[in-house]
């Protein structure tokens, strides 16, 4: 009998789930990452001779929904034609009616896992400030992600920053500036989700989302998810886990649905002293439970951050007197000083010459 | 099959309505119950020969008495006879069977006596031993994975055995051989064949590699799900051997 490897054990179990795409121009070489909907690929484009992702449903036989879903996801991507945005490249159906789409395949890491090498607070809010410009790009085209998370970011070894899995995105409108049809969703608006639905992931779930308020979910939904990102670039943990920074207790993070509503949020500050009070006070606003609370828009959002990096005051923290004199001392550290020292020697001069 | 055992294997699958060989080997029927038994025997011999040379750490003869033994007594107690679907994973079931048999056989420290029915066993315990030789077995081994983990290596190559029986009575032989260069030989070889490299060796079209080799997988998958089927008490056990085995949801 054949003798089976561990390496070829493990190859067949595999090879024994991938998809038939003996009627397309692609070719599996592996499997990337398997989702709640579709499973992703590397495969190869024989024509264009080239590597690309290839997601395919999951399940032969899920059903016309989970089709319709899928090709909608694709739709919407393809709609979104951003640097931030992984193209679409084609879509198609396979011999046994699964649907699929090929994508840009899209080397880097995820965020969460970029995290662990360490990096400085610097780059870390400048990869966010990159993450927030697909975002507020799909928003212009009336397009809501939902499921914003380290997981779903993908930082390329060039410091280009991907926002992927649209896959629960929710369509709130056609943009005013582009013709109709520019962003297709079959059925309702709202991408066939029905109230009481509660798609996205806990620990970066707006309230209204975890409570499955569908109708309120709008931009200011993401804008939370955004500042649960935020919260875990600062604190390597996502918004929700408590008293782990002080005891050293394992990190619990928030419960799902309603629980999730209700459960109070940890300040990012209280379990890292070193992050700023401004840019505590910018993802505190972020993750406000109300929604009138938080940014209107993550342009808002965003241009705090930029003020932040900048130096500047930022909208979500009202500054006293006193720190105001501090960051403009921070600020302008270097001019003081000389200054200072110009006044100190002319004095010290006069002094002792009397002139 | 290719000899290494004269039990069960795809010629003599059964019954042909499906029924699991699990619920058979229970059954009132003797012969279905043998034919049944047999097939069982055919796809558990193996892990079970592994199970009790690494666990019980038994010599290789006194491993083949205790797994001829082991079989001829569970037909003659009707030991699957007595499996609950409910309780246990058939597979789970029977190395606690196994267990219990050698724990017994140690104890009473007497060489077994093999029923009538063991004499009609011929397993290949060479190739078993074979195979030992290649495992990296240590301290830190977990016994259930282990048998667990055998248990598929067994069923994968009873399967392949199968596929290559089905390409040749079918004409098929390319699929095979297709199938075998790629996905057998493949992820041990140095250097990862492609798909254009075969296309060249084989004289065929890149698209043609290409659906080839997706016949051969999804009867490779068809047939490890039959097997799957036969040797699952429920079809819940089967849905979740699936999942486990082959991380795929049945049809």
């Amino acid at each position: 009998m054949t003798r089976i490897s561990d390496e070829t054990l493990a190859h067949l179990r595999e090879v024994a789930d991938w998809p038939d795409l003996g009627s397309t121009r692609y070719e599996v070489r592996e499997r990337l990452a398997r989702g709640g909907m579709g499973t992703v690929y590397v495969a190869r484009d024989r024509d264009l001779e080239r590597d690309v992702a290839l997601k395919v449903l999951s399940l032969p036989g899920s059903g016309p929904e989970a089709a319709a879903r899928m090709l909608r996801e694709a739709r919407i991507i393809a709609q979104l034609e951003h640097p931030g945005i992984v193209p679409v490249h084609d879509v198609g159906t396979l011999p046994d009616g699964r649907v699929f789409y090929a994508m840009k395949l899209v080397g880097g890491s995820r965020l969460d896992h970029l995290l662990r090498r360490g990096r400085p607070l610097s780059e870390l809010l400048g990869i966010f400030l990159r993450i927030c410009e697909p975002v507020a790009f799909a928003h212009a085209h009336g397009v809501i992600h939902r499921d914003l998370k380290p997981e779903n970011v993908m930082v390329g070894a060039f410091g280009e920053v991907l926002v992927m899995d649209w896959g629960v995105a929710k369509v709130l409108r056609q943009p005013e500036s582009e013709p109709a049809g520019a962003v297709e969703s079959p059925g309702t608006t709202e991408g066939d989700t029905a109230h009481g639905t509660i798609l996205g992931t806990p620990g970066y779930m707006a309230p209204e989302q975890a409570r499955g308020e569908v109708e309120r979910i709008d931009e200011r939904s993401d804008v939370y998810a955004l500042g649960a990102i935020l919260f875990f670039l600062l604190s390597e943990r996502p918004p929700g886990s408590r008293e782990a920074a002080d005891t050293g207790q394992k990190t619990r993070t928030r419960p799902s649905g309603a629980a999730a509503a209700a459960t109070p949020l940890a300040a990012p500050g209280k379990m890292n002293r070193t992050v700023p009070r401004p840019l505590q006070a910018i993802c505190l606003k972020a993750l406000a439970p109300e929604r009138e609370a938080r940014y209107a828009t993550v342009q808002d959002l965003r241009a705090d951050v930029s003020r932040f990096l900048a130096s500047g005051p930022v909208e979500a923290y009202p500054e006293g007197p006193l720190e105001r004199v501090r960051r403009f001392v921070r600020t302008y550290r270097t001019p003081i000083v000389l200054i200072l020292a110009y006044i100190l020697m002319r004095t010290l001069l006069i002094i002792f010459t009397g002139r | 099959m290719d000899g290494d055992t004269d039990i069960g294997g795809p010629g003599r699958r059964f019954p042909a309505t499906r029924l699991s060989m699990v619920v058979a080997a229970g059954g009132r029927d003797g012969e279905v119950r043998a034919r049944a038994f047999e097939a069982l025997v055919a796809a558990y011999w193996k892990p079970v020969y592994k199970y009790v040379r690494i666990k019980w750490g038994a010599s290789n003869e006194d491993a083949k008495d205790l797994t001829q033994g082991f079989f001829a007594l569970a037909y003659e107690k009707a030991f699957f006879a007595r499996y609950d679907p409910a309780r246990a994973r058939f597979r789970t079931y029977l190395r606690i069977c196994l267990d219990g048999f050698v724990a017994n056989q140690r104890k009473a420290e007497q060489r077994l006596k093999r029923g009538g029915h063991a004499e009609t066993l011929s397993l290949d315990f060479e190739d078993a031993e074979e195979e030992l030789r290649h495992c990296d077995v240590t301290d830190s081994l977990d016994m259930e994975q282990y048998f667990h983990r055998e248990w598929v290596r067994h069923l994968f190559g009873l399967a392949v055995a199968a596929l290559r029986e089905r390409c040749k009575a079918n004409g098929k032989n390319a699929q095979y051989r297709l199938f075998e260069r790629y996905d057998l030989e493949g992820p041990d070889a140095a250097e990862r064949v492609s798909y254009a490299q075969l296309a060249l060796e084989f004289g065929l079209p890149a698209t043609q590699v290409t659906n080839y080799l997706a016949w051969a997988r999804r009867e490779f998958r068809g047939i490890v799900l039959d097997t799957l089927r036969d040797l699952s008490g429920s079809d819940e056990e089967f849905r979740a051997e699936a999942r486990l085995v082959l991380g795929v949801e049945p049809p």
